[in-house]
């Protein structure tokens, strides 16, 4: 396991290495600067955290999803509605009154959100056979459009809509945080527990064995009595409740209010950060905690090395490939294993 | 080809699967390397075509030493294998499947192979439709596919691993004389099986395995005697024909009509009785397994109605057959029996404390260490079930039958099964018979079929064509009507 990741970074510091040659970038000198721009200062870490929270998230719930052979490509729009709910719910609280309340309800309804909107891809999927990856795309784009609407319609900021979003919320209905760092403790907290649940679900639990073993043969594992249809619907649960839960966050502890890019793409980050992680559960926050440094870190990249700002867009494509070739690696080893081992 | 192998040594961990084997194959010759399950054949032919590494030893070819290290490099040196289980892609049509992975004619066009994929078809006389997907394939075409790929390939050795297991009579007869023309033409053939008759009928020389060491070798003409004390060391017992009781109803279909497989099935109506024990006799495909999944709830009959004991169980899933206690078990044993990737222990902790949120590692560990030892598995609770040779995963899947069966469904039960682990089986079967438990299963050997039935349903193109008891017939006739001469 150890060895295989330690394969993966390498094959991903090669591909980037690669990029920024090519892109006649200093490939020392850009490593420098992002290494100096997400960990440099205590502000920069806050900023790392901040992008790690929801990428951990999205990737402890698509560990589920990955388990049972599901490609949850969904995962982005998951976020999003997770979003929007917790803005809805947060909106009714304008009075200043019982802002704890209504922030728990938030999250819940965040968390409520990415499951519904997970389970939609998942009937689609068991009910009508349409393949999750496109249900999954799919509902993205409603999403993204509901936001959108949202943004521009009925919840426009008095006067004008704007793409800074609706309007900001009122202070108590803000997730509270440390002043001299601005990150959520509580969101940290839970999203630390997460992993650890996330951990003990899939090793402890006989829910955990029956994705497993689903994802591993799901004809087998109906012949053994398990519900293969039902398993999977609960999967989608788990992922969406933890991408919702990752869209609230957002909401309620970053922006303080919805934005059209409120997912920010985490969702599709978090799929890689899974694969390139071998499925692990323990392995996958360090990955994303190396991706969100990459993310953080390459902000400035194109003001300080003159390089085209879409420089980290080509990165970013270059690493889904790495990605997906260790996948395919892995899964020549394993001889027909799926996303089902690591643990 | 001259092939010799030299002080092969194979270990898995502390299991010792080869430990030094000498051999030699001559060219134009059938060779046929025999043993009980677990002697080691499928290791050392595995190592010999270059799909897992040995740990040590040396394989010379005409004389000089060759190293790879991949079934592709082994190609490429003439050796090809036939696997136990076969290996193909299944959604892919049978001309891609025949075009997958050969060393040569990357350029050549479709047509191309199209015409040497039914040259060599005529030539060894297969009928393969080049363009149905692979996956609707018997056991047996599969095996003509892969032995047509592996030929065109440049195999001038070709290894066939238990090639009898799972196929009919008829088809076995096709691969027979496949064979012999294979080895005419001056190529190596090297047969492995537990079976000792179909080694004996074809091979021109024979050496036996047993616990990983050669324990002698043979040429026509052969021994029966000397063969089976090589084998086991001593000779095993006769089996004897269970003989119940029947018993009030356990199964009955009613004027069943079903799609699936080749045939799929018609207007049948069969009763079954608790205790009796009935084997399902036909070529591959011609409706056992689907009269078997209908039993099991698996596949609803477009028409006629299913009871299982006195219940009306007509249109109701799988899950509730199980909940009445009735057991289906598929021959396939790593696509739809095992779930690759999964322990002995993870097997056995699917099976138990349904309502618990928590698995009870414990309970499943020492779950796992009783089938072992009560089946007779060579395995840890820790291996992972493909790891298990063939005979041992037949036998795990046993071990994953309920304690107290209603109705067992069988597909297959002793494929690759030697005759001991065979009667081994049947002597298990039999209690859950005398128990009360009714069994159904399907058998390409009829020998087993009238050593243990109580009754036999000879199946034809999807009807029953013959429902006799075994003192009333005779393997001949059966073989007539499995081909539809009645
Ligand atoms: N991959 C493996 N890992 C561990 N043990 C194995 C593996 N393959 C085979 N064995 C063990 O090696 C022995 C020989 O197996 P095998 O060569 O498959 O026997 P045969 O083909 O003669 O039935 C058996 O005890 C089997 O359990
Ligand atoms: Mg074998």
């Amino acid at each position: 396991m150890a060895l295989e990741t330690a394969l993966t970074l390498t094959v991903v510091l090669g591909f980037t290495t690669l990029v920024l040659l090519l892109a006649g970038a200093p490939p020392l000198e850009s490593y420098r600067q992002i290494v100096k721009g997400s960990l440099g200062s205590w502000g920069k870490v806050t900023h790392v955290i901040k992008v790690w929270i929801p990428l951990t998230l999205a990737a402890c719930g698509l560990l589920y999803t990955f388990r049972i052979g599901l490609w949850n490509i969904g995962v982005e729009g998951q976020v999003m509605v997770g979003a929007v709910l917790t803005t809805y719910v947060l909106r009714t609280g304008s009075d200043g009154q019982h802002g704890q309340y209504l922030l728990a309800a938030a999250l819940l309804a965040g968390m409520a959100g990415g499951a519904l909107w997970a389970v939609m891809a998942g009937y689609l999927k068991t009910r009508g056979g349409v393949h999750e990856i496109f249900a999954g795309l799919g509902l993205n784009f409603v999403a993204q459009g509901l936001v959108l609407w949202l943004i521009f319609g009925p919840w426009k900021q008095p006067g004008i809509a704007s793409m800074s979003g609706t309007e900001t919320f009122a202070e108590h209905l803000w997730m509270p945080y440390l002043e001299g760092l601005r990150i959520s403790p509580a969101a940290l907290g839970m999203t630390l527990t997460s992993v650890v649940l996330t951990a003990y679900m899939l090793r402890a639990t006989r829910f955990g064995l029956y994705l497993k073993a689903i994802g591993s043969n799901e004809k087998a594992a109906f012949l053994f009595g398990l519900r293969p249809q039902a398993t999977m619907i609960l999967a989608m649960v788990c992922a969406g409740g933890f991408a919702g839960l990752a869209g609230s966050f957002q909401v309620a502890g970053v922006y303080h209010r919805l934005i059209p890019a409120i997912s920010s793409g985490y969702g599709y980050l978090a799929l890689l950060v899974v694969m390139l992680s071998g499925f692990s559960v323990w392995v996958s926050p360090l990955v994303a905690f190396f991706f969100a440094c990459l993310n953080v870190g390459s902000i400035q990249l194109p003001m300080v090395l003159q390089l085209d700002s879409s420089l980290s867009g080509v990165i970013q494509g270059t690493l889904v490939m790495a990605a997906l070739a260790m996948h395919a690696m892995r899964a020549r080893s394993r001889k027909g294993g799926g996303p089902d081992a690591g643990g | 080809m001259n092939v010799e192998l030299i002080d092969i040594h194979k270990h898995f961990g502390s299991v010792r699967a080869n430990s030094g084997i000498d051999l030699k194959i001559l060219p134009g010759t059938i060779h046929g390397i025999l043993g009980e399950n677990g002697a080691g054949k499928s290791t050392l032919m595995k190592v010999l075509a270059g799909f897992i590494p040995k740990t040590r030893g040396t394989i010379l070819l005409d004389g000089s030493e060759v190293g790879y290290s991949s079934p592709e490099g082994a190609l490429r040196h003439g050796i090809g294998m036939l696997y136990q289980d076969p290996l193909d892609f299944p959604p892919l049509s049978v001309l891609e499947n025949f075009m997958a992975g050969q060393v040569r004619g990357a350029t050549m066009g479709t047509e191309v192979h199209r015409a040497r994929l039914l040259e060599l078809c005529t030539g060894l006389g297969f009928k393969l439709d080049p363009d149905v997907p692979a996956g609707r394939l018997t056991v047996g075409e599969r095996q003509q596919l892969e032995l047509a790929r592996l030929l065109s390939s440049g195999a001038r050795v070709l290894i066939l691993d238990e090639p009898t297991t799972g196929i009919s009579g008829l088809q076995k007869e096709v691969l027979f004389s496949a064979l012999k023309s294979i080895a005419r033409g001056g190529r190596s053939i090297v047969l492995v099986s537990h079976k000792l008759e179909d080694i004996e009928a074809l091979c021109d020389e024979i050496t036996v395995l047993r616990e990983g060491i050669v324990t002698g070798t043979m040429e026509r003409p052969f021994s029966t005697q000397a063969l089976l004390s090589m084998m086991f060391g001593s000779e095993p017992s006769p089996a004897i024909r269970s003989g119940h009781e029947p018993g009030a109803q356990a199964l009955y279909l009613d004027n069943v009509s079903a799609p699936g497989g080749r045939a799929g099935l018609a207007e049948c109506t069969v009763h079954v009785s608790r205790g009796e024990v009935i084997g399902l006799a036909g070529l591959e495909g011609s409706g056992q397994e689907v009269f078997l999944r209908i039993a099991a709830g698996l596949i609803r009959p477009h028409r006629g109605r299913v009871h299982v004991g006195r219940r009306d169980m007509t249109g109701r899933g799988y899950h509730a057959f199980q909940s009445l206690g009735v057991a289906f078990q598929p021959a396939s044993r790593l696509e739809e029996g095992l779930i690759r990737g999964l322990t002995v222990t993870e097997h056995c902790a699917l099976g138990e404390g349904g309502g618990q949120f928590m698995v009870q590692w414990d309970t499943a560990e020492q779950d796992a260490r009783d089938k072992i030892r009560k089946f007779q598995v060579a395995g840890t609770p820790d291996s992972p079930v493909e790891s298990l040779s063939g005979g041992n995963q037949q036998r795990l899947l046993l071990a994953f039958l309920p304690e107290e069966p209603e109705l067992l469904l069988l597909e297959n039960p002793t494929r690759g099964l030697d005759l001991e682990s065979v009667h081994w089986v049947w002597d298990h079967l039999d209690a859950h018979a005398s128990r009360g438990a009714a069994i159904v299963f399907s058998s390409s050997e009829l020998d087993e079929i009238l050593m243990v039935a109580d009754r036999v349903l000879v199946f034809f193109d999807g009807h029953i064509i013959k429902d006799e008891r075994p003192e009333d017939t005779d393997a001949l006739a059966l073989g007539r009507a499995i081909a539809g001469k009645m």
